[in-house]
């Protein structure tokens, strides 16, 4: 792998390097910051995911080093390998910002905007893109689509009225269940998430459909109502399963777990996918190992306190010190060396410092 | 008389059966190409004809098949896309209906061009009697020894399989058609790869239309050079015309690109004239999906020169003042027709048919939908006309396959020729439900500057 050459890549003018085979996408993620095109149907750990949902879409203004002609039309960027020397323009390309635009109004046109009596609500991937590229007011003057209500089984909630039609669920259950039992159904703009004939959605791994939906089409019953995402803290904690990695996300207020989830990373996604004993049966925090408040990505509302990517404000001390770094505690402690008689107050030009203080004997 | 190169046995009585198809010639393309030919000659002389893809997109036939990727050891496939559902396109249903053994004879010299071995026609579902057509047909060839194992003792195999769809218009599109053969969901899939390189069950694929694969035959027969000469610049040959709406005589016609639009619609070798003695008012001269034209950009481009029935010389001016020639749907409108109606219809189909895979297509199609039901219905604003325009320009280009295209441009040029119908449609709602706009000034020389 050494010997492989990378791919230079330029997003917005911040040019990196990736393997060959790397997704814009993921070459952006790479880069990180406010370049990163928002991914409503992409999923890095679902293979075949993507493309559908068309909010990051990207320019490419520059094919390759090789063949530098731009690409006609806008591109997914999650379903397109980089080439080396590529020039790919997100949020610096006018004419991507109005498409994503578009493509937010399209989301929203149908959506129930019920996001005060949504579980989701506070978690959710299209509150954020929303809230990003959405207007403040609707074009959109029509009875928007409703679907009737529909029992999928006893651990998961559909909410039709709700979903996109990212397709992640089908993912899901095609590559983590043994069968998969719900699909799409029907085309167009009626098309939706169904099991067909009523089935019971009843697989090991099921539960994992809830995490990967973007919006609150697919909730967890067992905390459906309880409680509002920012008023639980998620920890990180773990058990001994037979059956998955048994990392977690908590979800407490106080002593209590309101909700087991799988690990999130910074871009909403989830690597060890957990089974439903541990999902939906372990509510108990005796039965789990609690290693500590878990990390946030940086925009959400749950408020930990510990994010990705956090930038620590500049210590600025050093600089106003001419060099020295005190250790204003540190000081504090020495100053008890105040009563050693063998230094002379009178002697010392300027005020007292720790180092004033120090064993002159070593 | 136009030359012909594909019809010019329609009317040979009894051409549907191998026997009468055999005398008249049939299946010596297939001799040829088996026992002169290698596959390569077949795509160079395919090549040479300079043949355009004749399902809508008028991509050159010889180069698709130039792309084909072949690795060692996997399998190729050829499909024909017989699914033809664009409204005002009926010219591959015709061809196989009349004269079905021209498509077996120009699939098996295509089949020997890309080396696949299995062959499947796609056919749309609602053509069940020409699923039994071509089956019948497939047989005869199969016991005059056409198909099966070492053809002519050439040592190329071959089969074809007729698979029959399930009424869904995006299953038009190639890479939904393959799913669909696949027996999966038929939603397009995201390209790149493109089925050249992973295509059906992920071996490299190449889709072709009907009318292109039996093109193939007359191309074969008289050289590629030959048939080159037929046309004119980078039309070459001819090209089956669905002729509907408001003429004398509707039907599928071929005729050679080299005549005029205006030849087209009024010599009564072809559409006859406008019916009834009215006007011409506009025409959308490529099946639905493509920008609808008034009558005066349609006999003269905006440069002032005679428009052809081309590809070309159809899409000078590109979507400003030009349009496509596209499958071939000719759909004549004369004084009495509405724009507006016309446009809610096409939207409505497109709604009807987006597989709802991506976003702008899915949304996109339903809301275009709603607004022109108010504005066909009197209930529109002069603002929704605005908004119908934002609406079809956040759909075009974004969406994954050109499905979102053919949705929004009909729109689009509907807005931008006949803006003042639509105008009208808002200014006097309840004229509108009870008469139409009429000609107005759309057969009207165009001004100077347009």
């Amino acid at each position: 792998m050494s010997e492989q050459k990378l791919f230079k890549v330029t997003i917005d003018n911040i040019t990196t390097e990736v393997e060959p085979g790397t997704t814009i996408l993921q070459a952006a993620r790479k880069i990180g910051g406010d370049i990163v095109p928002p991914a409503m149907c992409y999923y890095s750990t679902l293979k075949d995911s993507g493309g559908k949902c068309r909010t990051c879409l990207v320019k490419v203004a520059q094919g390759s080093a090789a063949d530098p002609r731009p690409v006609p039309k806008l591109v997914a960027s999650c379903r397109t390998a980089v080439m080396d020397g590529m020039v790919v323009e997100n949020i610096t390309n006018q004419q991507v910002l109005e498409a994503r635009d578009g493509v937010v109004e399209f989301l929203l046109i149908n959506h129930p905007l019920d996001c005060p009596v949504c579980d989701q609500a506070g978690e959710c991937n299209l509150q954020d893109l929303s809230y990003g590229h959405g207007d403040d007011k609707s074009r959109f003057e029509f009875v928007k689509r409703t679907f009737e209500p529909e029992n999928i089984g006893p651990h998961i909630q559909l909410h039709m009225n709700r979903c996109i039609m990212c397709y992640r669920c089908t993912y899901v259950a095609d590559q983590l269940t043994e069968e998969r039992l719900h699909g799409v159904l029907d085309r167009g703009d009626r098309s939706r998430i169904s099991t067909y004939i009523s089935k019971a959605i009843d697989n090991d791994f099921s539960g994992n459909m809830i995490d990967v939906c973007p919006v609150g089409a697919l909730t967890d019953k067992t905390f459906r109502f309880k409680n509002r995402v920012w008023f639980t803290r998620p920890m990180d904690a773990h058990r001994e399963c037979s059956k998955c990695a048994g990392k977690v996300h908590l979800w407490m207020r106080g002593d209590e777990v309101f909700r087991v989830t799988g690990r999130k990373d910074q871009w909403g996604e989830v690597h060890d996918w957990i089974c439903n004993e541990c999902r939906y049966d372990k509510k108990k925090v005796s039965d789990w190992v609690i290693e500590g408040p878990a990390k946030m990505s940086r925009h959400s509302v749950i408020s930990v306190n510990k994010y990705y990517g956090l930038k620590k404000p500049k210590d600025f001390l050093p600089e106003v010190m001419g060099g020295r770094d005190p250790k204003m505690l540190m000081d504090i402690h020495d100053v008890s060396g105040v009563n050693d008689p063998d230094i002379d107050l009178s002697a010392v030009n300027g005020p007292a410092t720790s180092k004033t203080f120090e064993k002159k004997d070593s | 008389m136009g030359r012909k190169l594909l019809l010019d046995k329609v009317g040979i009585v009894g051409i549907r059966s191998y026997d009468v198809y055999r005398e008249n010639g049939g299946y010596s393309s297939v001799e040829k190409v088996l026992k002169t030919m290698s596959p390569d000659d077949v795509t160079n002389e395919v090549k040479k004809s300079g043949l355009r893809g004749r399902g809508g997109a008028g991509f050159p036939t010889g180069m698709k098949w130039g792309f084909l990727a072949k690795p060692e050891g996997v399998p190729r496939y050829l499909v024909c896309n017989a699914d033809e559902s664009e409204p005002g396109t009926f010219k591959d249903r015709y061809l196989m209906e009349h004269i079905p053994h021209l498509l077996i004879e120009g699939l098996i010299v295509s089949s020997y061009a890309v080396g696949s071995n299995r062959t499947y026609i796609y056919i749309r579902g609602e053509f069940g009697w020409i699923v039994d057509i071509l089956e019948q047909a497939i047989a005869e060839a199969k016991n005059n020894g056409w198909l099966g194992k070492n053809i002519l003792g050439s040592g190329f195999d071959c089969e074809i399989y007729v698979h029959p769809g399930a009424g869904a218009y995006i299953c038009g599109e190639e890479t939904a058609l393959l799913e669909s053969l696949e027996g999966k969901r038929g939603n397009p899939r995201i390209k790149p790869p493109f089925p050249a390189v992973k295509g059906l069950y992920g071996c490299p694929t190449v889709v072709n239309n009907v009318e292109t694969l039996s093109t193939v035959v007359p191309i074969i027969n008289m050289g590629g050079d030959e048939y080159a000469k037929y046309g004119t610049g980078k039309s070459t040959g001819t090209k089956l015309i669905s002729a509907c709406g408001n003429i004398n005589k509707p039907g599928v016609y071929e005729i050679e690109m080299n005549i005029s639009v205006e030849e087209f619609i009024y010599n009564d070798e072809y559409c006859g004239g406008i019916a009834n003695g009215k006007r011409l008012k506009a025409c959308v001269p490529g099946g639905s999906s493509v920008p609808v034209l008034p009558a005066n950009l349609l006999l003269k481009t905006a440069k002032g020169e005679t428009r052809m029935m081309t590809y070309e010389s159809l899409s000078d001016g590109g979507f400003l003042t030009g349009s496509m020639l596209g499958s071939g749907g000719f759909i004549v409108y004369d004084e009495d027709q509405c724009i507006v109606r016309n446009t809610y219809s096409f939207s409505r189909f497109y709604r009807h048919e987006s597989c709802g895979q991506c976003s702008p297509c899915r949304e996109g199609t339903f809301w275009m939908e709603k607004i022109l039901w108010n504005l066909e219905h009197g209930k529109g604003k002069m603002k929704d006309i605005d908004l119908l325009w934002s609406v079809q320009g956040n759909i075009e280009g974004n969406t994954i396959c050109p499905l979102g295209d053919a949705a929004a441009w009909p729109v689009a040029a509907a807005i931008r020729h006949f803006r003042d119908e639509f105008e009208w449609h808002v200014t006097h709602p309840e004229e509108a439900q009870r008469r139409n706009y009429g000609l107005a000034g759309y057969a009207e020389p165009l001004k100077a500057g347009v």
